[in-house]
C-alpha cells in the first residue's frame, strides 16, 4: 500500500519537457528525500501533488489524501501573531475559536516556540518562523507534507537542529513526507529514500535506501560515505549537460 | 556522568534561539527622542520666522502690505482666543472630514472593483490614474453649474479630488500582493470571498493607508480651493474668513490664517504618518 503513487507522470510546459515519466510510490510514514540539480523540475514534481498544478500525461494518485506544502521561504503573514498564522487553516476550516485556540497551542509546544505564540512573524529568526510555517503545514491536518528546499536559506547550524526537530515532528505525528533538496547530505540525514533525478527533463536515475541507523548526524562517517556515492551520481548527470 | 557533555535537543533548539533573537534594546527615553527629531524643525521655523523679519526690515514692503512675524503672531494669539474663529475652523475640518470619508467609501468600492473586474480595470483603470493628476479647481466651475453656489458643490471637488488616490492606493495594494503569499493561499486553500478576507485585503493595507494619507492631502487642498471660490452665504469658514480679511486688506490676518491651514495639515499629516509608522512597526518592515 502506498499513500503516493505517481505512474509515468510527466509535465510540460509548452514545448518544455520538465518531468518525463517519473514513477515512485511513497509507502504511509515514510521519509522519501528527492534530490536533483537545478532544471530537475523537482519543484514542479511537488507542486502537481499539492495539486497546484495539471499533470500532462501519466497517473497521480494521492488517494484524496490531504496534502501540504512547506516552502524555501517561511511566507508568514505579518498582520498576524504567530498563533494567528498557525491558527489560520484552522480557521479556513471552519474550526471554533476555543478548539483552534487548543490546537495551536499544541503546535506551538510541538515545534517548541510555546513562549513565542504572541509574537509576530518579524520578531523570530529565520529558524524559528520555518518551524511556524511548519506548525501551519501541521495544521492543516495533511497526511503527506510537501517541503520544497525548507531550510535551503538557513545557516549550517539552523538547519542541523532543524534536521533534529524534522525528524522528531516526523515520528511522533507519523507524518509522510516528501522532502526536496539539492543538498546531498541533507537527503541523507533525513530521507528513507534519496530519490536522484535527472535535470532537463527531470526524470529517476536511481533509488537509494537508507539503511544507517536513526538518529543520524550529517557529519557521521554513513552519512559521508553514502552521500559521496551519490554525489557522483549527481556529478555524472550534471556532466552530461556540458555537450 | 559522560552522557550529561551532550546537550538534549530541547535545550539545543532553545539556546539557538535565544541567541539568534537580537538581544531587547533599552529604549532611549522619550524626552531625548522627542527633543531629537524637533529641534531640526524648531531650528527651521526660526530660520524662518529670522527671514521673514529681515525682508520686513529691507522696507521692500509697506508694514500694512506685509506685517512682521511680532505683529502676525499677536494678530494670531487673539484670533484663536475667540470662539467665531473656532467655529469657522469646526465648520471648514467639518467639511473635509465628511468630503474625505465620503472619498474614501467611494474610492475604495471603485478601486475593489477595478482591482477584480478585468475589464472594468481595461476600461478605466487609466482614467482613475488621470483624475488623481488633474488639478481639482479645474472641477468648480462644473461644480458650481451643477451644484450652485453651496455645499455639495465644495464636497463634489473633494471627493472627485480625493477618491482616485484611495482608489490607486487600494488597487496598487492589491496588485502586489506578494507572489509566495498567494502561493500560501493556494496551498491553504482560500478561494473567492476566504481570500480576499484573509489575504489580500490584510496584505493590500500599507498601500491602501499610503492611498488614503495622499487622498486626504488632495481634499484638504481641494476644500481650500473650494472656499475661496464658493462662498456658501451663513457659512463663513477658514476660507472665506481669509478671502473677508483679504477684502478688508488685513494682511496680517491673511497671513494668520495660512498658518492655521498650515499647521492643521501637519498635525493630520502627523496623524497619519503615526498610523502608517505603527502599521510598519507591526509587520516588520522597519528597523526600529
Amino acid at each position: 500500500m502506498s499513500v503516493l503513487t505517481l505512474d509515468r507522470v510527466s509535465k510540460r510546459y509548452g514545448s518544455l519537457l520538465a518531468l518525463d515519466h517519473v514513477s515512485l510510490e511513497v509507502a504511509p510514514g515514510e521519509f522519501v528525500c528527492l534530490l536533483g540539480a537545478s532544471g530537475c523540475g523537482k519543484s514542479t514534481l511537488l507542486s502537481l501533488v499539492a495539486g497546484l498544478d495539471e499533470i500532462s500525461g501519466g497517473v497521480l494518485d494521492i488517494g484524496g489524501r490531504r496534502v501540504s506544502l512547506m516552502f524555501q521561504e517561511a511566507a508568514l503573514f505579518p498582520w498576524l501573531s504567530v498563533r494567528g498564522n498557525i491558527e489560520l487553516p484552522l480557521r479556513l476550516n471552519g474550526v471554533g475559536r476555543a478548539e483552534r485556540r487548543a490546537r495551536a497551542e499544541d503546535l506551538l509546544e510541538i515545534v517548541r516556540l510555546r513562549e513565542f505564540g504572541d509574537k509576530r512573524p518579524h520578531e523570530l529568526s529565520g529558524g524559528m518562523r520555518q518551524r511556524v510555517a511548519l506548525a501551519r503545514a501541521l495544521a492543516q491536518e495533511a497526511d503527506i507534507l510537501l517541503m520544497d528546499e525548507p531550510f535551503g536559506a538557513l545557516d549550517a547550524m539552523t538547519r542541523d537542529i532543524l534536521h533534529d526537530e524534522l525528524e522528531r515532528i516526523w515520528r511522533e505525528q507519523s507524518l509522510t513526507v516528501l522532502f526536496v533538496t539539492h543538498n546531498v547530505r541533507e537527503a541523507v540525514r533525513l530521507g528513507d529514500r534519496v530519490i536522484l533525478l535527472s535535470s532537463r527533463p527531470g526524470r529517476v536515475i536511481e533509488d537509494f535506501p537508507v539503511t544507517s541507523p536513526r538518529p543520524r548526524r550529517i557529519d557521521s562517517p554513513e552519512v559521508s560515505t553514502q552521500a559521496a556515492e551519490i554525489t557522483d551520481k549527481l556529478r555524472a548527470e550534471v556532466a552530461r549537460h556540458a555537450h | 556522568m559522560h552522557t550529561d557533555l551532550i546537550p538534549n535537543q530541547r535545550d539545543t533548539t532553545a539556546g539557538l534561539d535565544a541567541l539568534e533573537l537580537a538581544p531587547v534594546q533599552r529604549r532611549t527615553d522619550l524626552g531625548r527622542r522627542v527633543w531629537r527629531s524637533a529641534w531640526p524643525k524648531l531650528l527651521a521655523i526660526a530660520l524662518v520666522i529670522l527671514i521673514w523679519e529681515l525682508v520686513v526690515l529691507s522696507g521692500w514692503k509697506e508694514a500694512f502690505v506685509l506685517p512682521g512675524p511680532a505683529a502676525v503672531f499677536q494678530d494670531l494669539g487673539s484670533l484663536i482666543t475667540t470662539a467665531d474663529f473656532w467655529a469657522g475652523v469646526r465648520l471648514t475640518m467639518t467639511r473635509a472630514v465628511t468630503g474625505f470619508a465620503l472619498a474614501v467609501l467611494i474610492g475604495t468600492l471603485v478601486g475593489a472593483a477595478v482591482a477584480t473586474i478585468p475589464p472594468l480595470r481595461a476600461a478605466i483603470g487609466s482614467l482613475i490614474t488621470g483624475l488623481q493628476t488633474m488639478p481639482s479647481i479645474m472641477w468648480f466651475p462644473l461644480a458650481i453649474l451643477l451644484f450652485q453656489l453651496g455645499e455639495k458643490a465644495i464636497l463634489f471637488v473633494v471627493v472627485i479630488g480625493a477618491a482616485p488616490s484611495v482608489a490607486n492606493g487600494l488597487i496598487s495594494g492589491i496588485d502586489y500582493v506578494p507572489r509566495t503569499w498567494l502561493r500560501v493561499g493556494q496551498v491553504l486553500g482560500m478561494k473567492g470571498f476566504a481570500k480576499y478576507r484573509h489575504l489580500i485585503l490584510p496584505a493590500s493595507l500599507p498601500s491602501f493607508v499610503s492611498g488614503l494619507k495622499q487622498g486626504w492631502a488632495f481634499s484638504w487642498r481641494s476644500l481650500m480651493a473650494g472656499e475661496l471660490l464658493v462662498i456658501v452665504p451663513g457659512a463663513v469658514s477658514i476660507g472665506v474668513r481669509m478671502q473677508n480679511a483679504r477684502d478688508l486688506f488685513e494682511s496680517s490676518l491673511v497671513i494668520s490664517y495660512i498658518i492655521v491651514v498650515l499647521v492643521i495639515g501637519i498635525m493630520i499629516d502627523l496623524l497619519f504618518n503615526l498610523a502608517d509608522t505603527s502599521l510598519r512597526k507591526r509587520w516588520g518592515l522597519t528597523d526600529s
